[in-house]
């Protein structure tokens, strides 16, 4: 197995042909929440693609030598969470410190990420999958830069659809899921890219 | 008990977790393709729901303000392990078809937000009406939609044979585009009767 063209081949799919948010379903209060325009919701993909890439170092090595060496799995999801949690936190007062600019882009979509349910399935999928330690980051980093892809191009569609001429009933949440169906839709052409 | 009974209907319609609140959708796109999928995803969030709604009600003058947040997590978190470990052994179909989705209850932010805003403020009583109203108003939208997808995905309801065999199938309706579709279709339909009839029927 060539392992470069492997790895490459896990974070195209965990990009495209698993896209966390439109075929997998990971994470879309965010997806929904945060997507009026394609800045926030761009900033909103840096931060989660940040935690997220994070999460997957931490949580790994957690699940392998603490969890799993001493057979404490049914703690998995209380431990994730906690770690999630945590991380979030730290992550943010680490931003506020470092770079105050970064911190003002970003700085209020951190909070949110502890209930993005992208992270924590994220952190789920590694041990379900059997991702070794360099899998685990590619794919943790993939399923942030998928999201970011699924989060601004759902924004760049709603700022067009504001002006566009939707049945009242149909205004916000409704034809917001409509075009993610059809974005969806357009996404599982990539299933023919690669099998991984 | 009228208030009672106000409470436990607020959740069916005019505050329903998923086409008013807009919340804890992931699993309610996810799941339905089938109606036992959808049907069983609504009671194991209700689960979970009820139990920590029940608890935090109960505890919730011993909890410092600051910490509330992890604490509610840590209790919520508490049920889901229960839950996953027990369908895994006496529902282990259910537990594969819902896989991912039964741990992903914990950042569910229906459970979360019912927590905050309403079992760390209001007796145990009030807290289980809540509950249950929040929980039947989640599982009637999941089954409904899980009712269409399966129908016309698979000609079937709950695996019985409806459209009969020469039903050729909507496989749109299974995959995931369809999910968003038909949500985002229903969650339209249910405004216009929300609009129509008026919310004060609800």
């Amino acid at each position: 197995m060539d392992s470069l063209q492997y790895l490459l081949l896990l974070f195209i799919s965990t990009v495209l042909i698993n896209n966390f948010v439109l075929i997998q379903f990971l994470g879309i209060c965010p997806f929904l929440g945060v997507s009026r325009y394609v800045e926030t919701a761009f900033s909103m993909g840096l931060a989660a693609t940040f935690v997220m890439t994070m999460t997957a170092f931490a949580t790994y090595f957690i699940n392998t030598f603490i969890l799993e060496a001493l057979n404490l799995e049914f703690l998995r999801y209380m431990s994730f969470i906690i770690v999630i949690a945590s991380l979030v936190q730290f992550v943010e007062m680490f931003i506020k410190k470092v770079s105050p600019v970064l911190y003002k882009a970003l700085g209020i979509y951190l909070p949110l990420i502890t209930t993005n349910c992208a992270i924590m399935g994220m952190a789920l999928l590694i041990p379900m999958n059997d991702y070794n330690f360099i899998e685990s980051i590619i794919f943790g980093f993939g399923a942030g830069v998928g999201f970011t892809l699924a989060i601004v191009l759902i924004a760049g569609l709603r700022e067009e659809a504001q002006y566009g001429d939707v049945p009242r009933d149909l205004k916000g949440m409704p034809i917001t899921l409509i075009l993610a169906g059809l974005m969806a839709l357009a996404f599982m052409g990539f299933a023919g890219l690669a099998v991984v | 008990m009228a208030e009672y009974f106000a409470i436990f209907k607020n959740g069916l319609w005019n505050e329903n977790p998923i086409f008013k609140l807009i919340i804890g959708l992931c699993p309610t796109l996810a799941v339905t393709n089938t109606v036992v999928n959808g049907f069983a995803m609504g009671l194991a969030t209700g689960f979970v729901l009820i139990s920590s709604e029940i608890v935090i009600s109960l505890i919730k003058k011993f909890i410092p303000n600051d910490v509330r947040i992890p604490s509610f997590i840590l209790i919520i978190v508490t049920f889901v392990t229960f839950t996953d470990y027990f369908l895994g052994a006496f529902f282990p179909d259910i537990a594969d078809a819902l896989a991912l989705f039964i741990p992903l209850i914990v950042v569910n932010c229906l459970i979360l937000g019912r927590q905050e805003a309403f079992a760390s403020r209001n007796s145990t009583r009030r807290a289980i009406f809540d509950a249950v109203g929040m929980t039947v108003g989640f599982t009637w939208v999941l089954v409904l939609l899980s009712a269409i997808r399966e129908l016309f995905g698979f000609g079937t309801l709950a695996g019985i044979d409806i459209l009969g065999a020469g039903y050729t199938d909507m496989i749109i309706m299974i995959l995931p585009g369809g999910a968003f579709l038909t949500l985002g279709v229903l969650v339209g339909v249910l405004n216009l009767l929300d609009r129509k009839v008026g919310s004060d029927n609800g």
